[in-house]
């Protein structure tokens, strides 16, 4: 066994943790605690979610009504809604800050944030992280990051506004767009921030995941979910820093003069001096990180929902093994397909053929997982809690988006779907419903690991079922205007004789997108009301193999009183044939589960396998294995 | 918390929340008022009004879920009490749910298809375009039967397989030959698109040029936030042109020492005869744009400082497009893709495609580049000369007369 017993020497010290001295600062502030981390991580990733929201309705009232004043928007916006109707440069900045929002702070770090900290040493028995300090500064770097985002809505040229990727030259040059002056400083600034956050959560996230698992835990006895996280934290540290690169190459380009990303530019008549650099050098450094960017955001929650499924159908996860590889092969894959980005950009056609290939291929281990997850359901006993409702929702977007997404992969399908809303219908499914959908899975599973109580099941079901229609509505017209010809980030249908026909549909999904923002409440309310006043939960109340459910309801520094509990065997043990109850614990040794091991279970060990066919020999019940 | 302590409760919580509104209103409304003395008068009572209307909604919405809940939790702590089974199955509801949404979302998938679908771009007005419109339908086949298949399992167990405590699920944790069955299939159905894909692809990009049908140069410009067209005149070759000799005369910044850009014209729309190669050549003065002629499926981005081509041919001319689509106003159009700053969502002009006899007789009417102004400042004669004597007439001009030579090596 590989598995390094580090912990051992704790057990005493943490049984009563008395000496330990929590002021207010030390245990809701600046933390130490994975558990506590994780809530920071989820509440703020929430907040900045609602925030994003609340951007995105912004910029659909005014695709939906673009002839109409709104003289409310005034009240909160002032001049960037001079009358009531929203600017055009500030209709760039909303869907801007909306996607990195999105992207950044709400799916990888309100994501990954969250359950890698809370799960990592919860479900591989380990006391903490292997390093709190700098898991405690991830957090702050992310916050900091979070807070400067947001205060470049209070500076005179507005936030950043070349959109999410932030292509130069019109995210370096100020006179091309007034976002680009202190605004786009300020995102870039944020932007290191969170890369630095993120690089220190995921090395944390890897070094725990290898060095701190409890006894009995190889690696291929580890939740989907922390194979997910191991994963993604990989692709993180692997891919973040080029973006860090890409960056700081473009602070030097804005601030100093240089000309890594600029060359024979004429604004109006204004030559500028740039020579000799190339905008497609920012496209590459960029998607280097945004592509792999895309499978940080969806692996975890893959992960999650593979464990809520397979806990909610009472079955074990079909294809563990399957499961693994197809995430490896993802994380593979990933690192070179961000040319499908960059098809019509003017890249040489030699490497869109190549890009073109390698993005199909991924979609061979995405097909793997969603018929594994189609198999788990198959003759299960299907519990639909809100989690498990959500784990089914991110399935279903994740096939719709997937397949939209073998459009898009195909370089000459790309040519007339590029930069279109079919993109825009494509990655809020595959990317902004399903991850979102994963994480609120996590949130209804983990909340009572996260806060000792439950949250109201029913204003789950109708939360679940409010979001799904809607997001549905919403995403699926667009991919029709996108085959149209329609682009996106357009301010207004109403220069175009032929867009004016989709009026009436964007219309229906302004109300739409309304309507899902409308949902969240009951989800926010029931988040926050359930904090204070939930049911206390049990302490297994899903009835799960996992490690974390065998940690008592209420908190400690250190997570298990006494001895972590060793693991025997593979956390998908659900109606084991032979066995009387449903589930079978990671901690349960088979020799107390005599009635129901299977000749696989020994991996080998033929001493085990004797023990085992010594006692089938005296105990000759078997008809109801099967 | 009886059910109706709860309503006097919410309905208490409701009255704080509307005098808050009020409260808030009434100081907003101040502030309007004081502001007014500056600004004109805009009349924001109507305004505050349909807000609160619509708050006022919401939370009746909310109110009456808040009042239908509890009046399930009633109805199931009542069963409790008097020991009956559990009052509603939430399992079963769900499980329902799903089945239904299963057929209204097939029901509105077939809607969307046949609907919106039918609201889409005209078949392709180009060679390569039907072989991409191909792709995309053999493609569009495979993954509805896909999306259709998967969706029919995934909610149709959801449905089947609902929770009952007197049945366990089937331990079944893997089936090595299902699994291979379910990665190869795939693998080969995404083999088939990526080879059509890519011999797709490589058609477009990849031309043999034919010396008989040689394409017509047409070269394209993209600023903040319009497009400048220039055609080649009667050589057939746009000439160079250099961001540095930028002016407000020229400002494409042509080089007119370059022989080959004397001739080139100017257009106010790009006018293409049918069946003929046309060689698209892009560039950007400023930001990164996009070149996005939908009809003829084609899209490329204008780089500055980086030329990129794209070669296609109209089938289609504008009138036959008239007729096909039965829409007298149809245009064909191109227009900016690529986020590029406030005008980004105006940025477009027309394309005509004509006979080759039609296309001519416009050609002809074009002005060029080069007028009086622009020959002063490159130091050319004011008085229009025939190319063939150019070399002669800038003899004194000494660069000139280098550059014509080198052009003349090439």
């Amino acid at each position: 066994m590989s598995t390094i017993a580090l912990h051992d020497e704790h057990n005493h010290d943490h049984a009563d943790h008395g000496h330990h001295k929590e002021t207010l600062i030390s245990k809701y502030i600046f933390s130490m605690d994975h558990k506590m981390i994780a809530k920071q991580f989820l509440i703020t990733g929430i907040i900045m979610a609602v925030i994003a929201m609340g951007l995105s309705i912004l910029f659909r009232i005014q695709l939906a009504w673009p002839d109409k004043n709104f003289p409310f928007l005034e009240t909160f916006l002032g001049k960037w809604a001079e009358g009531g109707r929203i600017k055009s440069d500030f209709y760039l900045a909303l869907v801007t800050i909306h996607g990195t929002i999105m992207v950044f702070f709400v799916l990888t770090a309100g994501l990954s944030g969250t359950f890698s900290n809370l799960l990592i040493p919860l479900q591989i028995g380990a006391r903490d992280m292997a390093s709190p300090f700098l898991n405690m500064l991830s957090y702050w770097f992310f916050f900091t990051a979070c807070m400067v985002m947001m205060a470049s809505f209070f500076i005179q040229t507005g936030p950043a506004s070349g959109g999410w990727t932030v292509y130069p030259p019109l995210s370096i040059i100020e006179t091309a767009i007034p976002g680009s002056g202190l605004g786009m400083t300020m995102w870039l600034i944020s932007m290191v921030l969170f890369v630095a956050s993120s690089l220190m959560g995921g090395i944390n996230y890897v070094s725990t995941i290898l060095n701190m698992r409890t006894k009995g835990m190889d690696l291929w006895k580890m939740p989907l979910t922390i194979w997910a996280f191991f994963l993604t934290a990989i692709l993180g540290i692997l891919s973040f820093p080029v973006l860090v690169a890409g960056v700081v190459l473009m602070v030097f380009d804005r601030s100093f003069g240089t000309s890594f990303y600029l060359s024979d530019i004429v604004m109006g008549t204004n030559i500028l001096p740039n020579e000799g650099g190339s905008p497609i050098l920012w496209q590459h450094l960029f998607w280097f990180l945004g592509h792999p960017e895309v499978y940080i955001v969806i692996m975890p929650a893959l992960g999650i929902s593979s464990e809520v499924i397979s806990v909610n159908s009472r079955k074990p996860i079909f294809g563990y093994h399957a499961m693994v590889y197809s995430l490896i092969g993802i994380t593979v894959l990933s690192f070179i397909v961000w040319g499908h980005h960059m098809f019509v950009t003017g890249m040489n056609p030699l490497l869109g053929g190549v890009f073109m290939i390698t993005t199909l291929i991924i979609a061979v281990p995405s097909a793997v997982k969603t018929f594994n997850y189609l198999a788990t359901l198959w003759r299960g006993n299907i519990r639909f809690t809100p989690a498990m409702l959500f784990a089914i929702g991110l399935v279903s977007f994740f096939i719709s988006g997937g397949l939209t997404g073998i459009f898009l992969g195909n370089a000459s399908l790309d040519i007339n779907l590029h930069d279109t809303y079919f993109v825009v219908a494509h990655f809020h499914l595959v990317m902004g419903s399903a991850a979102i959908f994963g994480m609120l899975a996590g949130v209804y599973h983990w909340y009572p690991k996260m806060f000792g109580r439950m949250m109201n099941a029913k204003l789950g079901y109708l939360h679940f079922w409010l979001t799904f229609i809607a997001a549905y509505l919403v995403f699926f017209p667009l991919h029709f205007l996108g085959l149209d010809g329609v682009p996106r980030r357009y301010y207004a249908f109403t220069e175009f004789e032929f867009m004016k026909k989709w009026l009436t549909v964007n219309i229906f999904v302004t109300w739409a997108a309304i309507m899902a923002a409308l949902a969240q409440v009951a989800f926010l309310f029931n988040f926050f009301y359930s904090i204070f006043k939930g049911k206390v939960a049990t302490q297994n109340p899903w009835e799960s193999n996992t490690l974390e459910w065998t940690a008592p309801v209420e908190h400690l520094h250190g997570n298990w009183p006494g001895e972590i509990p060793t693991v025997y065997r593979w956390p998908y043990d659900y109606s084991k044939p032979g066995h009387d109850v449903d589930f079978i614990p990671q901690t349960v040794p088979f020799s107390q589960t005599m009635s129901s091991n299977l000749p696989h279970d020994f991996e080998g060990n033929a001493e085990a396998e004797k023990i085992q066919q010594d006692w089938e020999l005296s105990n000759p019940v078997t008809e109801n294995k099967g | 918390m009886s059910l109706r302590k709860f309503i006097t409760n919410k309905t208490t919580a409701a009255l704080a929340v509307l005098i808050t509104v009020f409260a808030n209103t009434s100081v907003f409304a101040q502030d309007a008022a004081a502001g007014a003395a500056a600004a004109p008068k805009v009349d924001m009572g109507e305004v505050y009004k349909s807000v609160i209307f619509y708050i006022l909604v919401f939370l009746a919405i909310c109110l009456f879920i808040a009042i239908v809940g509890k009046a399930i939790r009633v109805y199931e702590l009542s069963r409790e009490a008097q020991g009956k089974p559990v009052g509603i199955n939430w399992n079963r509801v769900n499980s329902s749910l799903f089945a239904l949404f299963l057929v209204l979302g097939l029901y509105g998938v077939y809607w969307e298809y046949t609907v919106h679908g039918s609201m889409l771009l005209p078949d392709a007005a180009s060679v390569h375009g039907k072989r991409i419109d191909d792709m995309f339908n053999l493609t569009l086949i495979i993954t509805t039967i896909v999306f259709i298949a998967t969706h029919i399992l995934l909610f149709g167990f959801s449905y089947i397989y609902k929770y009952s405590a007197k049945r366990k699920a089937y331990y079944y944790p893997h089936n090595n030959t299902i699994e291979k069955i379910w990665t190869i299939v795939p693998a080969l159905v995404l083999t088939v698109l990526v080879l059509m894909g890519f011999l797709t692809w490589r058609s477009i990009f990849y031309k043999v040029e034919d010396p008989k049908n040689m394409p017509i140069q047409i070269e394209m410009t993209s600023e903040q936030f319009k497009w400048t067209i220039r055609y080649p005149g009667a050589d057939g070759i746009v000439g160079h042109k250099n961001y540095k000799l930028t002016t407000a005369s020229n400002a494409l910044g042509i080089d007119f020492k370059d022989l080959k850009s004397r001739d080139d014209q100017m257009a106010d729309e790009m006018v293409i005869p049918v069946d003929k190669p046309i060689k698209l050549i892009l560039t950007s003065k400023d930001v990164i744009h996009s070149f996005y002629m939908p009809h003829f499926r084609v899209q490329l981005n204008t780089v500055p400082g980086m030329q990129t081509v794209f070669e296609f041919t109209p089938t289609k001319t504008t009138t036959q497009m008239q007729q096909e689509t039965n829409d007298p106003n149809f245009k064909f159009l191109f227009y900016c893709a690529k986020i590029c700053g406030s005008g980004h969502y105006n940025m477009q002009k027309v394309v005509r495609v004509v006979s080759m006899a039609e296309y001519k007789t416009w050609l002809a009417e074009q002005k060029t580049y080069l007028n009086d102004d622009l020959r002063k400042e490159f130091n050319l004669p004011v008085a229009p000369a025939p190319v063939k004597s150019v070399s002669d007439t800038t003899a004194t001009d000494s660069a000139a007369v280098k550059t014509n030579q080198m052009a003349l090596n090439k």
